[in-house]
């Protein structure tokens, strides 16, 4: 097991262009909902992309496919560059993907160290032996040095701590443990300014070690913070794939704002039809 | 906490916050923490009290005969009570350890009169005492039945099926003759040597192995351990069988400790106080929270408690009355604590 392995591939800047991750034509449907028709989708090494849509657009539907819960009807996965198939997290874990859900990682009674340890203790005598306490706490701290995430106590119950906090230890875990692609979901939600900080200089420290991201987030503001490129998912299907820097929180707003209208227009002209159908 | 948000955002590289530090400048986290952390602290404060009272009011209090009694009452207690730590640290109970203490020498006793030999005899009665266990674990986590639920059926099945095969006639002790009844029972000392060796094993298995970690994170957050790999289900079943395994052991030290076995045996006492001890030592029935140090202590009170009021010449039942208001007194005070800890951290 290497316990303090960070990504080993040395930093690469913004401007390296790998893909790490693409999804091609990816399709899904649950019975008669179509949620997803064909999504394309790319994953640069060290980028941080923000997917953008309406609930019931399909950002949550793309996303638990990219990490394994769901199986897509149709479409192709690759992982830099090879083509994958995953039929569980597990499949998903194993290509270094990871999904980081704040109350789902971690176990509130439990210290910091034990969280970062979680199933990957420590032990003398293997599998049903004695924690050494010693080493993982020392691991920990180094670990948590590296990557800038400052905790009060590694001896602290999770519970004591605030949600920033927990969401770092949470993405520290699964960084520590080699995923190379992380799926964030709402990572700044409920978060005080001096929170957010702290996540959104955790997640830049990760892309500049060469993590890549995935966020959702419902709050442009928070996408625009913590972005390198956002995709915009409308009806099933990537509509709009920009830099941060090529856009705005406003250009955004109006065209989310116009989708609206335009289905609103959709729906009243349908149901105009049916009522005069009906008279 | 304005506390918490400021040293979060302290992001210098400032010497990493050892424990130690921690502990010595007083913050409010570091008082909540010691408030949650040792809820036994109650309990020592009751159980001390108790003594005091009880030495003043009777001299025999401490003489080595009545501390002998009061071991001897202790011991099984505290050994399913540590059992019920683990239950309830995975948010499960065990009502049927009781019936299991009282069950296996039953056990014992029929394979010894059918010939086999002692020693292996009682082998099978912890064999079979642990199966009880899987069974319980099994029906928790397989079938989804509340472990409330399953162990109240295990209770009630053995417990008949003890009556029944035992033709309701008391019994002779197989085995309390010689070094072997010494060591095994009958020597002053032995329950409660037993006793604490059970116990200290389970606390360390519990604080200091990776098992004990999976057991609190299973119970903690199942989802998270789940996620984590660890197999909540098997963790679940283990502990299950660990608590059976306890009493069925406890349960045969006992029986040839007094020598004779009473199939009508059941009752309040064995079958409810382990988890009276671990309640009021502090173990939250919510899971991931839990101290062996507590119930320990809690077992000891509740001897305490039983011999005291008998030596200063209370009628024997008003120790049940005292249990029920403890209980209450406990819960209400664990509660409180609870939320009052919840409250300081937002």
């Amino acid at each position: 097991m290497s316990t303090t392995a960070l990504p080993s591939t040395p930093p690469v800047g913004p401007a390296a262009t790998e893909v790490i991750l693409r999804a091609e034509n990816i399709h899904k449907r649950f019975g008669a909902v179509v949620a997803l028709r064909g999504v394309d989708l790319e994953l640069h090494r060290g980028e941080v992309l923000g997917l953008v849509g309406d609930n019931g657009a399909g950002k949550s539907t793309l996303v638990k496919i990219l990490c394994g819960f769901l199986r897509p009807d149709a479409g192709r996965i690759f992982v830099e560059g090879r083509e994958v198939s995953f039929h569980s997290v597990k499949d998903a874990r194993a290509h270094g993907i990871e999904t980081v859900y704040q109350d789902l990682a971690l176990v509130p009674q439990l210290t910091v160290y034990e969280n970062l340890f979680l199933n990957r203790e420590i032990t003398w005598l293997g599998r049903l032996g004695f924690l050494a306490r010693r080493h993982m706490r020392a691991l920990a701290r180094q670990y948590l040095e590296d990557i800038k995430v400052n905790v009060p106590d590694l001896e602290a119950e999770v519970e004591m701590l605030s949600g920033g906090q927990r969401q770092a230890i949470a993405v520290a875990r699964a960084t520590r443990l080699n995923a190379k692609i992380l799926l964030l979901d709402e990572p700044l939600a409920a978060m005080g300014a001096k929170e957010s900080a702290l996540i959104m200089e955790l997640v830049r420290d990760l892309s500049a070690r060469g993590v890549s991201m995935i966020v959702i987030d419902h709050n442009y503001a928070h996408l625009f913070a913590l972005c390198d490129r956002l995709n915009v998912i409308q009806q099933g299907k990537v509509t709009v794939d920009t830099k941060v820097a090529d856009t705005s929180v406003e250009e955004l707003t109006e065209l989310m704002v116009s989708a609206f209208r335009r289905q609103l227009q959709a729906g009243q002209e349908a149901l105009g039809e049916i009522s005069v159908d009906g008279s | 906490m304005a506390q918490a948000a400021v040293s979060t955002s302290d992001r210098l590289p400032s010497p990493p916050a050892s424990p130690l530090a921690a502990r010595r400048g007083a913050s409010p986290l570091s008082l909540l923490k010691l408030a949650v952390q040792r809820r036994e602290a109650t309990v020592i404060i009751v159980t001390i009290g108790a003594v005091i009272y009880f030495s003043l009011r009777a001299s025999s209090f401490y003489s080595v005969a009545n501390v002998i009694v009061m071991v001897q009452y202790i011991a099984p207690i505290m050994v399913i009570g540590a059992g019920e730590v683990l239950m309830l640290v995975l948010a499960e109970i065990d009502l049927s350890a009781g019936q299991v203490y009282l069950t296996s020498p039953w056990f014992t006793y029929w394979f010894w009169s059918a010939g086999v030999p002692l020693g292996l005899a009682i082998a099978i009665a912890l064999v079979l005492s642990s199966a009880i266990g899987l069974i319980n674990g099994l029906f928790t986590v397989r079938l989804g039945v509340p472990s409330l639920i399953v162990t109240l059926g295990t209770l009630y099945a053995f417990f008949g099926l003890v009556l029944v095969k035992s033709n309701y006639t008391q019994e002779q002790t197989p085995g309390t003759t010689g070094n072997f009844g010494k060591i095994f029972g009958i020597g002053s000392w032995s329950t409660i040597l037993w006793g604490l060796l059970l116990t200290a094993v389970i606390w360390v298995l519990l604080k200091r192995t990776r098992f004990g970690l999976h057991t609190t994170a299973s119970g903690g957050n199942p989802l998270a351990a789940a996620e984590a790999g660890i197999p909540v289900a098997r963790v679940k079943v283990w502990c299950f069988i660990i608590i059976a395994f306890a009493a069925g052991f406890m349960g045969i030290l006992d029986a040839i400790r007094i020598g004779s076995m009473n199939p009508g045996n059941s009752g309040l006492d064995i079958v409810l106080s382990p988890i009276v001890a671990a309640v009021i030592g502090g173990t939250a029935l919510t899971g991931g929270r839990a101290t062996v140090l507590g119930t320990v202590i809690g077992a000891i009170f509740l001897g305490i408690l039983e011999d005291g009021l008998n030596i200063i010449g209370v009628q024997a039942s008003w120790f049940y009355f005292f249990e029920g208001v403890i209980i209450l007194i406990a819960m209400a005070a664990n509660v409180q604590l609870g939320q009052l800890a919840a409250k300081l951290r937002r």
